[in-house]
């Protein structure tokens, strides 16, 4: 029997980065994830395991401080929220030009400018479309539950590593705030030095004589070049397409209409299921585990089967251009959300159902 | 021609007293004729190669015109956002304590964009080497004012000269680091002449010697000059630094541990 | 009695002309050359190479390290 604890989705995150051998954090307090720096730092996991924690001077240094540790081997994350996430853009673009692996956490809340510190889902552009300048994607997980902030910070970082891409995980003020139980894994031991050299050939650990010495850029003033890695690393976003495409499905074998949501939508889409059946509606769910890549073929199928799709959304709608483009215009896509931190009820869902498609 | 005066009898392998660094690369430096940045960058990778550390050592490349520095320097290094050298060094250091990290970094770069990293960087004690050149111009995006840009100075953007009530007065940042409790040597040198240049590798040796004392950051200022810029010729322009660059920004070690 | 003469080799095709070496040296060997490199730049050569004394003045201020310099001691 493992090992069970009650827990803040924040907790979970820190616990789990001590737990999947993490070599660095580097953080900045903001609300509502300030509880995974605070939880680091109690809990001294330099004594643990010789995990590093830095509370840096900005959300900028902090991802600066990430791309320096990645570009150097180590495994390295940052967390924040949305007026912070914004900041660490710049850092976040050329971790991706420079092909790193590394996790970043965003517990969203509510915008734009300062917003709210209340939950929402307002930042599924920034965190899907690249979010800085350049061409680039990040692999997005959105955890719905305590367990899953838990869970997908060591799946984070095996797709990082297995792709040398920048993953994020897109959770929100709810989940980072709420306790659930938690399934704690075994320590996964710290990488060595040697075994990083080994492993990541790359990465700037100092130049020894078998090598040429490495480099860690984005820069390239050769057009020609640039493109050419530009057309390498949508190869990767493709071949990540194909392979990493993760989602969860909820009554959806006879279901007639489809709600699609992640994190907290999700959670509370599966009581709109059980309101709405209970009218005679049969509707199911198709909860997104990955937000890039997006199960769009997936969509796609289920399109040929339901009338009507609706999107629930903690935003304006975002996520609902992406699901729209995945059915392909095949049947109506209708989007229901609240915004600037209030999170929608089960049964304004099922009434934006009903107004929408019956 | 004028090679033929070469004189053979003495151009023997027993009879060489100086020669480039092995630790440049076959890389052409990039830099505009009798720039100061191609003798900071070989002071730096002699130190590196006198010490034995090329293989613990880390660079960090700024925004600027020493970007490509990376190239030039057979080092593992990475190249930084604007600015944000230091914070990439602090977490290098960190997870490496026992390497050897260092960031090069420009007047634009370290003392104006990223006055925060180097504030914050010092501030901590990381146990890390800056090396700070000050040529008190943006030098790679053609001229125009920086944060060291001297008061009535012409540049691109302050073509009447640096007007301190409308632009506001020049940053003696390598001051204000040596008054943080986490800076454990500070010093401004040259490169212009064969002396400064002795100084300038000695503060630069100092530097990177530190490293192992565990005791707070070194922070090395090399005061230089941008012809293109300065719109003059090279040997003009190093007098004209002497003549201007030097009262403003005089040279010399600014914070010397008290053990030394 | 014994004196010292240098030599200098200069990198010609790596040479820019800056001239910051010429008035480094103590002996005014070097010269920038009439003559022009690849890349068009009047490259430093010893115009007096009798008085060079390889005293690497030249090779510490030059900012391409294209002077590599020799010295030894001659029995007059």
């Amino acid at each position: 029997m493992k090992e069970l604890r009650l827990m803040k989705g924040n907790e979970a995150i820190a616990e789990a980065a001590i737990r999947a051998g993490v070599d660095g954090y580097f953080g900045y307090p903001i609300t509502p994830q300030s509880e995974v720096l605070e939880y680091l730092m109690a809990e001294q996991p330099e004594k643990r395991t010789g995990m590093v924690v830095l509370q840096a001077e900005s959300e900028v240094a902090a991802i600066n401080m990430v791309y320096g540790g990645a570009g150097a081997g180590k495994k390295v994350m940052t967390s924040s929220s949305s007026p912070g996430i914004s900041l660490k853009q710049e850092g976040i673009t050329y971790i991706a030009g420079a092909e790193l692996p590394c996790l970043i956490v965003n517990v969203v809340r509510g915008g734009p400018g300062l917003g709210t510190i209340q939950p929402a889902q307002s930042d599924y552009f920034q965190s899907t479309k690249g979010g800085g300048h350049g061409d680039y994607r990040l692999i997005v997980l959105a955890p719905a539950s305590v367990q899953e902030m838990y869970d997908f910070v060591g799946l984070a970082f095996e797709l990082a590593f297995k792709y040398r891409n920048p993953a994020l995980i897109l959770s929100d003020g709810a989940i980072g705030q709420m306790m659930e139980k938690v399934e704690i894994s075994d320590q996964k031991p710290r990488w060595t030095n040697e075994e990083i050299k080994k492993m990541f050939p790359w990465a700037t650990t100092g130049k020894t004589p078998d090598r040429p010495h490495n480099i860690i850029t984005s820069l390239d003033l050769d057009p020609n070049k640039q493109e050419k890695f530009n057309h390498k690393l949508q190869a990767k976003y493709k071949e990540i397409e194909k392979n990493e495409v993760r989602f969860e499905e909820i009554q959806t074998k006879d279901a007639e209409y489809l709600f699609v949501a992640y994190g907290t939508s999700s959670r509370i889409c599966q009581k709109s299921i059980q309101l709405a059946r209970a009218k005679g509606i049969k509707v199911g769910l198709l909860r997104p585990l990955t937000l890039f890549p997006f199960p769009s073929a997936r969509l796609f199928e289920l399109s040929k089967q339901v009338k009507g799709i609706l999107t629930v959304e903690m935003s304006a709608g975002q996520m609902i251009e992406d699901v729209k483009l995945a059915v392909r215009c095949s049947i109506p896509v209708e989007h229901y959300g609240r915004m600037g931190g209030i999170i929608p009820s089960p049964e304004e869902v099922v009434t934006a159902l009903e107004q929408k498609f019956l | 021609m004028a090679e033929n005066s070469i004189n053979k009898d003495i151009v023997k392998e027993e009879n060489l007293v100086f020669k480039k660094t092995g630790l440049f690369t076959d890389k052409p430096l990039s830099y505009c004729p009798g720039c100061g940045h191609g003798t900071a960058h070989r002071l730096v990778l002699e130190t590196i190669e006198e010490m034995g550390i090329q293989s613990e050592t880390i660079g960090i490349a700024p925004v600027g015109c020493s970007v490509l520095a990376y190239e030039f320097m057979d080092i593992d290094m990475q190249q930084a956002a604007h600015g944000r050298a230091p914070a990439l060094a602090t977490a290098i250091k960190r997870l490496y304590p026992e390497k050897f990290v260092f960031t090069y970094q420009g007047d634009g770069d370290l003392a104006a964009i990223g006055t925060a990293e180097t504030i914050h960087a010092c501030n901590r004690g990381e146990n890390i080497t800056i090396i700070f050149i000050n040529n008190g111009i943006y030098g790679m995006t053609g001229g125009q004012m920086a944060p060291t840009t001297l008061p009535g100075m012409k540049s691109s953007t302050s073509p009447y000269g640096r007007d301190i009530q409308s632009m506001g007065n020049p940053l003696k940042i390598t001051e204000l680091v040596a008054q943080l409790p986490g800076t454990y040597f500070v010093s401004r040198q040259a490169v212009h002449t064969p002396a400064a240049v002795r100084k300038a590798k000695k503060a630069i040796k100092t530097a990177f010697e530190n490293q192992k004392l565990k005791k707070g950051l070194s922070f090395v200022e090399i005061v230089s000059n941008c012809n293109s810029g300065w719109k003059m010729e090279p040997v003009q322009a190093n007098q004209w630094m002497v003549d201007n660059m030097f009262p403003f920004y005089p040279l010399g070690d600014i914070k010397v541990p008290a053990e030394q | 009695m014994a004196k010292i003469k240098g030599s200098i080799v200069v990198n010609i095709e790596r040479c820019k002309g800056c001239g910051v070496c010429v008035p480094s040296c103590p002996t005014t060997v070097i010269a920038l050359a009439d003559e022009v490199n690849g890349k068009g730049y009047h490259y430093a050569y010893m115009a007096n190479p009798e008085t060079c004394i390889g005293c690497a003045n030249c090779a510490l201020v030059c900012p391409d390290a294209v002077i590599t310099v020799y010295k030894m001691k001659v029995n007059e």
